[in-house]
């Protein structure tokens, strides 16, 4: 499990997170929403101790994440950010093996040449293997990207959980390549000592795929659990200043503005 | 497969070749010509050690052999250096000169050459080296700190090209002004600092170039791995073990002390460490590894065939080194600037 306790996080006297709790429970998939400066990043930065906390602490299983080195979250947590930008070029596989980086010294082993293909095979880029990067378009690159992370926790980790953070890997991809990745995650979670949480704007995405919605406002948790509950006309009017249309059909919920 | 995984191994063996090749010419040809018996009769004779002799001979041993020694080891570590700071920096553009490295390091020479007596500090032969190190530590450092944001605390890399130009600009009048006021047999040493020579080449620099070079590309090759990392960002990296700030230190340690010391027996060499890198990239591709080892080799070939034509251009005078790496190093250095997009 991975556990937000008592999150405060502000820069200058703007808070940008405030006094946030959250529990993402293993075998589920977590979707983060909120409107634009709601604090979304920020807590999957906090998250991924990219921030030095005020108050509060993120644990991962048992252990606060603040005695965890870089080396051992690499090994158990994978973490796709934002704007990926490449200083020179590289080729698909060379991006793809840096996901293994954090389990071999010198040179990658035949485990880590499979986990490598899997992933690229997992997420159809297998065929650009020695394809230079930068000649990608901008989703094929994510879904170079989405390769990476995955290859970082291929294999269970003893005694641990694993791990996968997204910020809005969404981006770039059309819709096809959003409900696909979509359900890979869920295929994913099969293994049930995956926990996933990602960042998505599109709620409809998040009502017919979330196990859990977290939905964030001004920095401050406005509501987390199932999509009945989060979703609720109140709670967007709320958050979004916009007032929704909520249909369901064939167990599906569905919201207009 | 394991072929096409390390494209560099087949580029390792065709330079190794010509580095070969370049190091017996650059033996041979010289303000004196040396015939390839010559060369096998003087060292014969050394390992006899004998004492008689000839000219040629002693010319062989003394002077055209650990120059042309003390050019792979100072073409290696200039490209080396280029390669780790493009790394470092994410940027294909920068090399050590760049980030006030060079002149920093002949500053500091410099200091040591004309007012080296006031001070009691000595260190024997290792005293040059260390002001030098000293020199480009400080000037580096002061390009950091001065091309940090306030705001984020990182230096972007247009800030920090800026900066570099005002604080090798600093050094070099530094330079400037002691050799103004130096006596003129110093004087002399220090402008061609600024240009760059190997003509000063002996056993003694060869051993220290050649100790601090090599333990540096060692030390280098072990951070490979995490370099490569860096090419998808910082924070990437960082989710992928690497230590950014204890790895920045290092490399920036390890180029400091590689390109100080070099220049402290041969001057302000530009343009290698920016040229050798880019072309292996566009050969092999960016695996760090494989850019530190050729680029080894390389800056090495690069180097002692600039050295050669320094010395059999205008023979039996010598050209200033820098003077011909430049010629060759600005050109390129413009194309490539105008041929891809670089975002600072």
């Amino acid at each position: 499990m991975l556990k937000a306790q008592n999150i405060t996080y502000s820069v200058g006297n703007k808070v940008l997170l405030d006094n946030v709790s959250v529990d993402f429970e293993a075998g589920k998939l977590h979707l983060i929403i909120g409107p634009n400066g709601a604090g979304k990043s920020t807590l999957i930065k906090v998250l991924c101790n990219q921030l030095q906390l005020k108050s509060g602490s993120v644990y991962y299983g048992n252990h606060n994440s603040m005695h965890l080195s870089i080396s051992e979250q690499a090994r158990m947590r994978a973490v796709l950010s934002q704007n990926i930008e490449l200083a020179f070029p590289l080729t698909v596989k060379e991006i793809v093996m840096m996901g293994r980086y954090p389990h071999f010294t010198g040179q990658p082993t035949s485990k880590d040449e499979i986990a490598c293909e899997d992933a690229m095979r997992f997420f159809d880029v297998i065929d650009m293997a020695n394809r230079n990067y930068m000649t990608l378009s901008g989703g094929e690159k994510q879904r170079v990207h989405f390769a990476r992370v995955v290859a970082q926790i291929w294999y269970p980790v003893t005694d641990q959980f694993r791990y996968l953070i997204l910020d809005e890997p969404l981006t770039f991809l059309d819709v096809h390549y959003q409900f696909d990745f979509m359900h890979k995650l869920i295929e994913l979670l099969k293994h049930k000592d995956i926990i996933i949480v990602g960042v998505v704007h599109d709620l409809n995405l998040a009502a017919k795929f979330a196990d859990n919605i977290v939905l964030l406002h001004q920095g401050k948790l406005l509501a987390s659990g199932n999509r009945d509950f989060v979703l609720s006309a109140k709670n967007i009017k709320t958050a979004y200043q916009l007032e929704p249309v909520i249909h369901y059909h064939e167990e599906n919920m569905y919201l207009f503005f | 497969m394991n072929k096409q995984n390390k494209p560099y191994k087949g580029t390792f063996l065709i330079l190794t070749i010509l580095l070969t090749v370049v190091l017996l010419l650059s033996m041979k040809y010289g303000a004196v010509n040396i015939s390839i018996g010559e060369v096998f009769s003087s060292m014969h004779n050394y390992f006899q050690s004998s004492d008689d002799l000839s000219l040629n001979e002693r010319i062989f041993l003394q002077i055209r052999l650990p120059r042309a020694i003390l050019c792979v080891f100072v073409g290696a570590t200039l490209a080396v250096g280029g390669v780790l700071m493009q790394a470092l920096f994410r940027n294909p553009i920068v090399e050590p000169g760049l980030v006030g490295t060079s002149s920093g390091a002949a500053f500091g020479a410099a200091l040591y050459f004309v007012l080296g007596s006031l001070f009691k500090f000595n260190a024997g032969e290792w005293t040059l080296p260390l002001a030098a190190c000293a020199g480009g530590i400080l000037s580096t450092s002061l390009v950091f700190l001065l091309s940090r944001s306030k705001q984020t605390g990182r230096s972007s890399i247009i800030a920090l090209l800026l900066t570099g130009i005002a604080i090798n600009a600093l050094f070099m009048s530094g330079v400037g002004f002691l050799s103004y006021i130096a006596r003129d047999p110093q004087a002399r040493s220090i402008t061609f600092w600024n240009l760059g020579t190997l003509s000063g080449a002996n056993w003694h620099s060869v051993i220290i170039i050649g100790t601090v070079t090599i333990l540096c590309i060692i030390i280098a090759l072990r951070y490979a791995k995490q370099l490569n990392a860096l090419m998808i960002g910082e924070e990437e990296a960082q989710y992928l073990g690497i230590n950014i700030k204890q790895l920045k230190l290092i490399i920036l340690l390890i180029n400091v002390t590689m390109v100080a010391i070099a220049t402290a027996f041969v001057g302000v060499i530009g343009f290698i460490g920016l040229i050798v890198p880019h072309v292996l990239r566009m050969m092999n591709g960016s695996d760090n590894r494989g850019l530190i080892i050729n680029g080894a080799l390389l800056g090495a070939i690069l180097l002692s065939v600039s050295d050669l034509t320094a010395r059999l251009l205008l023979s039996p005078a010598e050209l200033p080194i820098g003077i011909v790496t430049s010629v060759i190093g600005v050109p390129v250095f413009i194309i490539l600037l105008r041929r891809k997009n670089y975002f600072f």
